[in-house]
Protein backbone atom coordinates (compact mmCIF):
# COMPACT_ATOMS: atom_id res chain seq x y z
CA UNK A 1 0.00 0.00 0.00
CA UNK A 2 1.49 3.36 -1.00
CA UNK A 3 2.18 5.76 1.84
CA UNK A 4 -0.01 8.70 0.90
CA UNK A 5 -1.99 11.01 3.11
CA UNK A 6 -4.99 10.18 0.94
CA UNK A 7 -5.22 6.63 2.28
CA UNK A 8 -8.50 6.01 4.08
CA UNK A 9 -7.19 5.88 7.64
CA UNK A 10 -10.70 6.08 9.07
CA UNK A 11 -11.48 2.78 7.41
CA UNK A 12 -8.18 1.34 8.72
CA UNK A 13 -9.06 2.35 12.28
CA UNK A 14 -12.48 0.79 11.87
CA UNK A 15 -10.84 -2.51 10.82
CA UNK A 16 -8.58 -2.32 13.87
CA UNK A 17 -11.56 -1.58 16.08
CA UNK A 18 -13.95 -4.21 14.79
CA UNK A 19 -11.70 -6.97 13.42
CA UNK A 20 -8.48 -6.44 15.41
CA UNK A 21 -6.90 -6.42 11.93
CA UNK A 22 -3.09 -6.50 12.28
CA UNK A 23 -2.53 -5.78 8.60
CA UNK A 24 -4.48 -2.53 8.88
CA UNK A 25 -2.49 -1.74 12.01
CA UNK A 26 0.82 -2.32 10.20
CA UNK A 27 -0.20 0.20 7.53
CA UNK A 28 -1.32 2.80 10.06
CA UNK A 29 1.97 2.20 11.88
CA UNK A 30 3.98 2.65 8.68
CA UNK A 31 2.42 6.05 8.08
CA UNK A 32 1.95 7.52 11.54
CA UNK A 33 4.68 6.08 13.79
CA UNK A 34 7.50 7.93 11.94
CA UNK A 35 5.45 11.15 12.09
CA UNK A 36 4.80 10.78 15.80
CA UNK A 37 8.51 10.11 16.31
CA UNK A 38 9.45 13.26 14.36
CA UNK A 39 6.87 15.28 16.34
CA UNK A 40 8.36 14.10 19.64
CA UNK A 41 11.93 14.82 18.55
CA UNK A 42 10.99 18.31 17.44
CA UNK A 43 9.41 18.72 20.88
CA UNK A 44 12.77 18.08 22.54
CA UNK A 45 12.78 14.29 23.04
CA UNK A 46 15.98 12.32 22.36
CA UNK A 47 15.84 9.79 19.55
CA UNK A 48 15.59 6.90 22.04
CA UNK A 49 12.79 8.60 24.02
CA UNK A 50 10.92 9.45 20.83
CA UNK A 51 11.23 5.90 19.49
CA UNK A 52 9.95 4.39 22.73
CA UNK A 53 7.17 6.95 23.07
CA UNK A 54 6.05 6.55 19.44
CA UNK A 55 5.75 2.77 19.93
CA UNK A 56 3.74 3.47 23.03
CA UNK A 57 1.42 5.84 21.17
CA UNK A 58 0.80 3.21 18.49
CA UNK A 59 0.12 0.53 21.14
CA UNK A 60 -2.37 2.93 22.76
CA UNK A 61 -4.04 3.38 19.37
CA UNK A 62 -4.60 -0.38 19.18
CA UNK A 63 -5.77 -0.69 22.77
CA UNK A 64 -8.13 2.31 22.59
CA UNK A 65 -9.42 1.86 19.04
CA UNK A 66 -12.93 1.34 20.50
CA UNK A 67 -12.83 4.91 21.84
CA UNK A 68 -12.10 6.49 18.47
CA UNK A 69 -15.08 8.43 17.09
CA UNK A 70 -14.61 9.25 13.38
CA UNK A 71 -17.49 11.76 13.59
CA UNK A 72 -15.51 13.93 16.00
CA UNK A 73 -11.86 13.79 14.92
CA UNK A 74 -9.85 12.68 11.91
CA UNK A 75 -7.41 9.80 12.49
CA UNK A 76 -4.47 12.24 12.30
CA UNK A 77 -6.09 14.50 14.90
CA UNK A 78 -6.86 11.61 17.23
CA UNK A 79 -3.29 10.29 16.95
CA UNK A 80 -1.96 13.81 17.51
CA UNK A 81 -3.91 14.07 20.79
CA UNK A 82 -2.58 10.69 21.98
CA UNK A 83 0.99 11.75 21.12
CA UNK A 84 0.58 15.14 22.79
CA UNK A 85 -0.77 13.58 25.97
CA UNK A 86 2.05 11.03 26.01
CA UNK A 87 4.56 13.85 25.62
CA UNK A 88 3.08 15.72 28.59
CA UNK A 89 3.00 12.51 30.61
CA UNK A 90 6.48 11.22 29.74
CA UNK A 91 8.60 14.28 29.05
CA UNK A 92 6.99 16.76 31.44
CA UNK A 93 5.85 14.22 34.04
CA UNK A 94 2.50 15.95 34.35
CA UNK A 95 -1.10 14.87 34.20
CA UNK A 96 -3.22 16.02 31.30
CA UNK A 97 -6.66 17.15 32.49
CA UNK A 98 -9.33 16.45 29.86
CA UNK A 99 -12.88 17.87 29.72
CA UNK A 100 -15.79 15.86 31.06
CA UNK A 101 -17.07 13.25 28.59
CA UNK A 102 -20.06 14.39 26.62
CA UNK A 103 -23.25 12.61 27.65
CA UNK A 104 -23.54 10.83 24.29
CA UNK A 105 -20.08 9.23 24.46
CA UNK A 106 -18.33 7.32 21.67
CA UNK A 107 -20.38 4.12 21.76
CA UNK A 108 -22.98 4.78 19.06
CA UNK A 109 -21.92 4.25 15.44
CA UNK A 110 -21.20 7.66 13.89
CA UNK A 111 -23.28 9.10 11.09
CA UNK A 112 -21.53 8.36 7.80
CA UNK A 113 -22.24 11.87 6.50
CA UNK A 114 -20.50 13.40 9.50
CA UNK A 115 -17.48 11.20 8.91
CA UNK A 116 -17.21 12.28 5.28
CA UNK A 117 -17.74 15.97 6.12
CA UNK A 118 -15.07 15.80 8.80
CA UNK A 119 -12.61 14.17 6.42
CA UNK A 120 -13.26 16.90 3.85
CA UNK A 121 -12.72 19.58 6.50
CA UNK A 122 -9.46 17.93 7.52
CA UNK A 123 -8.21 17.91 3.93
CA UNK A 124 -9.13 21.57 3.48
CA UNK A 125 -7.40 22.46 6.74
CA UNK A 126 -4.20 20.69 5.68
CA UNK A 127 -4.31 22.50 2.32
CA UNK A 128 -4.99 25.87 4.01
CA UNK A 129 -2.06 25.34 6.39
CA UNK A 130 0.25 24.49 3.50
CA UNK A 131 -0.93 27.69 1.76
CA UNK A 132 -0.07 30.03 4.64
CA UNK A 133 2.77 32.47 4.19
CA UNK A 134 5.99 30.78 5.35
CA UNK A 135 6.50 32.94 8.46
CA UNK A 136 2.99 32.39 9.74
CA UNK A 137 3.08 28.65 9.14
CA UNK A 138 6.42 28.30 10.90
CA UNK A 139 5.12 30.10 13.99
CA UNK A 140 2.10 27.83 14.20
CA UNK A 141 4.29 24.75 13.79
CA UNK A 142 6.62 25.98 16.51
CA UNK A 143 3.72 26.47 18.86
CA UNK A 144 2.68 22.84 18.35
CA UNK A 145 5.97 21.04 17.90
CA UNK A 146 8.41 22.84 20.09
CA UNK A 147 6.23 22.84 23.18
CA UNK A 148 6.60 26.61 23.50
CA UNK A 149 4.17 29.20 24.74
CA UNK A 150 3.85 32.38 22.71
CA UNK A 151 6.09 34.25 25.17
CA UNK A 152 8.73 31.52 24.90
CA UNK A 153 8.61 31.73 21.11
CA UNK A 154 9.10 35.49 21.47
CA UNK A 155 12.13 34.98 23.72
CA UNK A 156 13.61 32.40 21.37
CA UNK A 157 13.11 34.23 18.10
CA UNK A 158 13.83 37.70 19.47
CA UNK A 159 10.56 38.92 17.94
CA UNK A 160 8.33 41.02 20.20
CA UNK A 161 5.44 39.10 21.81
CA UNK A 162 2.96 41.44 20.09
CA UNK A 163 4.39 40.46 16.68
CA UNK A 164 4.16 36.75 17.48
CA UNK A 165 0.59 37.10 18.67
CA UNK A 166 -0.52 39.17 15.69
CA UNK A 167 1.15 36.83 13.18
CA UNK A 168 -0.54 33.83 14.78
CA UNK A 169 -3.83 35.73 14.82
CA UNK A 170 -3.46 36.52 11.12
CA UNK A 171 -2.67 32.89 10.36
CA UNK A 172 -5.77 31.75 12.24
CA UNK A 173 -7.91 34.31 10.42
CA UNK A 174 -6.65 32.98 7.08
CA UNK A 175 -7.35 29.40 8.13
CA UNK A 176 -10.86 30.32 9.26
CA UNK A 177 -11.50 32.24 6.08
CA UNK A 178 -10.49 29.24 3.96
CA UNK A 179 -12.59 26.89 6.06
CA UNK A 180 -15.65 29.16 6.11
CA UNK B 1 -26.63 24.83 30.25
CA UNK B 2 -25.87 28.38 31.41
CA UNK B 3 -25.41 31.26 29.01
CA UNK B 4 -21.71 31.90 29.10
CA UNK B 5 -20.63 35.39 28.07
CA UNK B 6 -16.90 35.33 28.78
CA UNK B 7 -14.91 32.67 26.90
CA UNK B 8 -11.32 31.50 26.54
CA UNK B 9 -9.15 33.45 24.06
CA UNK B 10 -7.56 31.71 21.06
CA UNK B 11 -4.00 31.78 22.38
CA UNK B 12 -5.02 29.78 25.46
CA UNK B 13 -7.10 27.27 23.49
CA UNK B 14 -4.22 26.84 21.07
CA UNK B 15 -1.74 26.38 23.93
CA UNK B 16 -4.07 23.78 25.48
CA UNK B 17 -4.25 21.89 22.18
CA UNK B 18 -0.51 22.17 21.60
CA UNK B 19 0.19 21.00 25.16
CA UNK B 20 2.46 23.95 25.96
CA UNK B 21 0.64 25.38 28.97
CA UNK B 22 1.32 24.74 32.64
CA UNK B 23 -0.79 22.01 34.23
CA UNK B 24 -2.60 24.57 36.40
CA UNK B 25 -3.94 26.39 33.32
CA UNK B 26 -4.85 23.09 31.67
CA UNK B 27 -7.02 22.25 34.69
CA UNK B 28 -8.90 25.52 34.37
CA UNK B 29 -9.30 25.20 30.60
CA UNK B 30 -10.51 21.57 30.81
CA UNK B 31 -13.05 22.74 33.41
CA UNK B 32 -14.35 25.55 31.20
CA UNK B 33 -14.58 23.15 28.23
CA UNK B 34 -16.67 20.83 30.39
CA UNK B 35 -19.21 23.68 30.75
CA UNK B 36 -18.94 25.35 27.34
CA UNK B 37 -19.79 23.67 24.03
CA UNK B 38 -18.63 26.71 22.06
CA UNK B 39 -15.05 26.61 23.39
CA UNK B 40 -15.05 22.81 23.22
CA UNK B 41 -15.71 23.06 19.48
CA UNK B 42 -12.97 25.70 19.07
CA UNK B 43 -10.56 23.53 21.07
CA UNK B 44 -11.43 20.66 18.70
CA UNK B 45 -10.42 22.79 15.73
CA UNK B 46 -7.07 23.55 17.39
CA UNK B 47 -6.57 19.80 17.87
CA UNK B 48 -7.28 19.45 14.16
CA UNK B 49 -4.52 21.96 13.38
CA UNK B 50 -2.18 19.72 15.40
CA UNK B 51 -3.40 16.69 13.43
CA UNK B 52 -2.79 18.44 10.11
CA UNK B 53 0.72 19.49 11.17
CA UNK B 54 1.52 15.97 12.35
CA UNK B 55 0.24 14.44 9.13
CA UNK B 56 2.04 16.76 6.72
CA UNK B 57 5.44 16.98 8.44
CA UNK B 58 8.55 15.10 7.33
CA UNK B 59 8.65 11.68 9.07
CA UNK B 60 11.57 10.23 11.03
CA UNK B 61 12.33 6.55 10.35
CA UNK B 62 11.48 4.15 13.15
CA UNK B 63 14.11 1.69 14.41
CA UNK B 64 14.34 -1.69 12.63
CA UNK B 65 11.86 -4.10 14.19
CA UNK B 66 9.75 -1.28 15.71
CA UNK B 67 6.47 -2.72 14.44
CA UNK B 68 7.25 -6.16 15.96
CA UNK B 69 8.28 -4.51 19.23
CA UNK B 70 5.00 -2.56 19.29
CA UNK B 71 2.94 -5.67 18.53
CA UNK B 72 4.69 -7.35 21.45
CA UNK B 73 3.63 -4.47 23.74
CA UNK B 74 0.06 -4.93 22.60
CA UNK B 75 0.11 -8.65 23.32
CA UNK B 76 1.28 -7.94 26.85
CA UNK B 77 -2.03 -6.49 28.03
CA UNK B 78 -4.89 -6.88 25.58
CA UNK B 79 -7.93 -5.90 27.66
CA UNK B 80 -6.49 -3.23 29.96
CA UNK B 81 -8.11 -0.34 28.16
CA UNK B 82 -11.67 -1.59 28.68
CA UNK B 83 -11.51 -0.78 32.36
CA UNK B 84 -12.57 2.86 32.19
CA UNK B 85 -13.20 4.42 35.54
CA UNK B 86 -16.02 6.88 35.97
CA UNK B 87 -15.13 10.07 37.85
CA UNK B 88 -17.43 11.18 40.64
CA UNK B 89 -20.40 13.34 39.58
CA UNK B 90 -20.84 16.68 41.31
CA UNK B 91 -23.35 19.45 40.52
CA UNK B 92 -20.79 22.22 41.06
CA UNK B 93 -17.43 20.71 40.14
CA UNK B 94 -17.04 19.29 36.59
CA UNK B 95 -15.08 16.04 36.16
CA UNK B 96 -11.58 17.55 35.78
CA UNK B 97 -12.03 19.12 39.22
CA UNK B 98 -13.51 16.10 41.03
CA UNK B 99 -10.49 14.26 39.70
CA UNK B 100 -8.01 16.79 41.15
CA UNK B 101 -9.96 17.26 44.41
CA UNK B 102 -10.49 13.51 44.79
CA UNK B 103 -14.25 13.97 45.24
CA UNK B 104 -17.08 16.48 45.05
CA UNK B 105 -17.53 19.89 46.67
CA UNK B 106 -17.89 18.23 50.10
CA UNK B 107 -14.35 16.85 49.81
CA UNK B 108 -12.60 20.20 49.19
CA UNK B 109 -10.00 20.80 51.93
CA UNK B 110 -10.85 24.49 52.48
CA UNK B 111 -8.59 26.67 54.59
CA UNK B 112 -9.38 30.17 55.75
CA UNK B 113 -7.32 33.00 54.22
CA UNK B 114 -9.01 35.85 56.09
CA UNK B 115 -12.08 38.03 55.57
CA UNK B 116 -14.29 34.94 55.41
CA UNK B 117 -12.59 33.92 52.15
CA UNK B 118 -11.45 30.30 51.90
CA UNK B 119 -9.25 28.57 49.36
CA UNK B 120 -7.88 25.17 48.42
CA UNK B 121 -4.77 24.72 46.29
CA UNK B 122 -5.02 21.84 43.81
CA UNK B 123 -2.03 19.51 43.34
CA UNK B 124 -0.35 20.43 40.04
CA UNK B 125 3.20 21.00 38.79
CA UNK B 126 4.52 24.20 40.31
CA UNK B 127 5.29 26.53 37.37
CA UNK B 128 1.75 27.86 37.91
CA UNK B 129 -0.92 27.40 40.57
CA UNK B 130 -4.62 26.69 40.49
CA UNK B 131 -6.93 26.99 43.48
CA UNK B 132 -10.57 26.92 44.39
CA UNK B 133 -11.76 30.13 46.06
CA UNK B 134 -14.90 30.51 48.12
CA UNK B 135 -15.97 34.11 48.67
CA UNK B 136 -18.94 34.76 50.99
CA UNK B 137 -21.92 36.45 49.30
CA UNK B 138 -21.42 40.23 49.24
CA UNK B 139 -17.73 40.04 50.18
CA UNK B 140 -14.77 41.50 48.24
CA UNK B 141 -11.41 39.93 47.43
CA UNK B 142 -8.74 42.52 48.38
CA UNK B 143 -7.82 45.03 45.69
CA UNK B 144 -4.92 43.61 43.68
CA UNK B 145 -2.88 43.71 40.47
CA UNK B 146 -1.16 40.85 38.66
CA UNK B 147 2.46 40.11 37.86
CA UNK B 148 1.57 37.48 35.27
CA UNK B 149 -1.65 36.01 33.98
CA UNK B 150 -4.64 35.23 36.17
CA UNK B 151 -7.61 33.22 34.88
CA UNK B 152 -10.74 33.08 37.02
CA UNK B 153 -13.58 30.70 36.21
CA UNK B 154 -16.85 30.97 38.14
CA UNK B 155 -18.40 27.68 39.32
CA UNK B 156 -21.15 28.95 41.63
CA UNK B 157 -22.74 32.34 42.29
CA UNK B 158 -21.30 35.38 40.53
CA UNK B 159 -18.86 38.23 41.04
CA UNK B 160 -18.47 41.71 39.65
CA UNK B 161 -15.39 43.82 39.22
CA UNK B 162 -14.42 47.05 37.44
CA UNK B 163 -14.81 45.32 34.06
CA UNK B 164 -18.03 43.27 34.14
CA UNK B 165 -20.17 40.60 35.81
CA UNK B 166 -19.04 36.96 35.81
CA UNK B 167 -21.36 33.99 36.52
CA UNK B 168 -21.08 30.18 36.28
CA UNK B 169 -18.94 29.19 33.31
CA UNK B 170 -17.56 32.69 32.68
CA UNK B 171 -13.78 33.17 32.55
CA UNK B 172 -12.02 36.43 33.38
CA UNK B 173 -8.55 36.82 31.88
CA UNK B 174 -6.45 39.32 33.86
CA UNK B 175 -2.89 40.44 33.16
CA UNK B 176 -0.42 43.09 34.34
CA UNK B 177 -2.66 45.86 33.11
CA UNK B 178 -5.71 44.97 35.20
CA UNK B 179 -6.04 46.11 38.77
CA UNK B 180 -9.34 44.98 40.25
CA UNK B 181 -11.49 44.25 43.28
CA UNK B 182 -13.82 41.33 42.58
CA UNK B 183 -16.96 41.41 44.75
CA UNK B 184 -19.17 38.34 45.22
CA UNK B 185 -22.85 39.01 44.50
CA UNK B 186 -25.45 38.82 47.23
CA UNK B 187 -27.44 35.59 47.38
CA UNK B 188 -24.97 32.73 47.56
CA UNK B 189 -21.26 32.23 48.12
CA UNK B 190 -19.19 32.64 44.99
CA UNK B 191 -17.00 29.64 44.20
CA UNK B 192 -14.30 30.21 41.59
CA UNK B 193 -11.34 28.42 40.14
CA UNK B 194 -8.32 30.71 39.78
CA UNK B 195 -5.08 29.94 37.95
CA UNK B 196 -2.03 32.20 38.19
CA UNK B 197 1.50 31.96 36.80
CA UNK B 198 2.91 34.61 39.15
CA UNK B 199 1.96 35.82 42.62
CA UNK B 200 -0.74 38.49 42.85
CA UNK B 201 0.22 42.02 43.88
CA UNK B 202 -1.93 43.21 46.78
CA UNK B 203 -2.13 46.90 47.61
CA UNK B 204 -2.60 46.81 51.39
CA UNK B 205 0.15 45.74 53.81
CA UNK B 206 -1.85 43.05 55.62
CA UNK B 207 -2.69 40.93 52.57
CA UNK B 208 0.95 41.16 51.52
CA UNK B 209 2.13 39.48 54.73
CA UNK B 210 -0.61 36.90 54.39
CA UNK B 211 0.55 36.32 50.85
CA UNK B 212 4.03 35.20 51.83
CA UNK B 213 2.56 32.76 54.35
CA UNK B 214 -0.19 31.47 52.18
CA UNK B 215 1.61 31.39 48.82
CA UNK B 216 -1.17 33.10 46.89
ZN1 LIG C 1 -16.35 29.15 26.32
ZN1 LIG D 1 -7.25 39.20 40.04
Amino acid sequence: MPDTIDADWTEHLSRIRHDRDQEAFAEVFGHFAPRVKAFLMRSGATEAQAEDCAQDVMATLWNKAHLYDPGRASPATWIFTIARNRRIDTLRKQRRPEPEDLPWGPEAEPDQEDVVALQQDSDRLAAALADLPEKQRQLIERAYFADLTHSEIAAETGLPLGTIKSRIRLALERLRHKMG
Amino acid sequence: METIRHHLPDDLLMGYAAGSLAEAFNVLIATHLSLCDECRARAGSFDAVGGAILDTSPPRAMAPGALQATLARIDEDPEVSRATHQPERDGTLPAPLTSYVGGGLDSVPWRSIGGGVRDALLPTSNEARVRLLRIPAGMAVPDHGHRGMELTLVLQGAFRDETDRFARGDVEVADEELEHTPVAEEGEDCICLAATDAPLRFKGMIPRIAQSFLRI
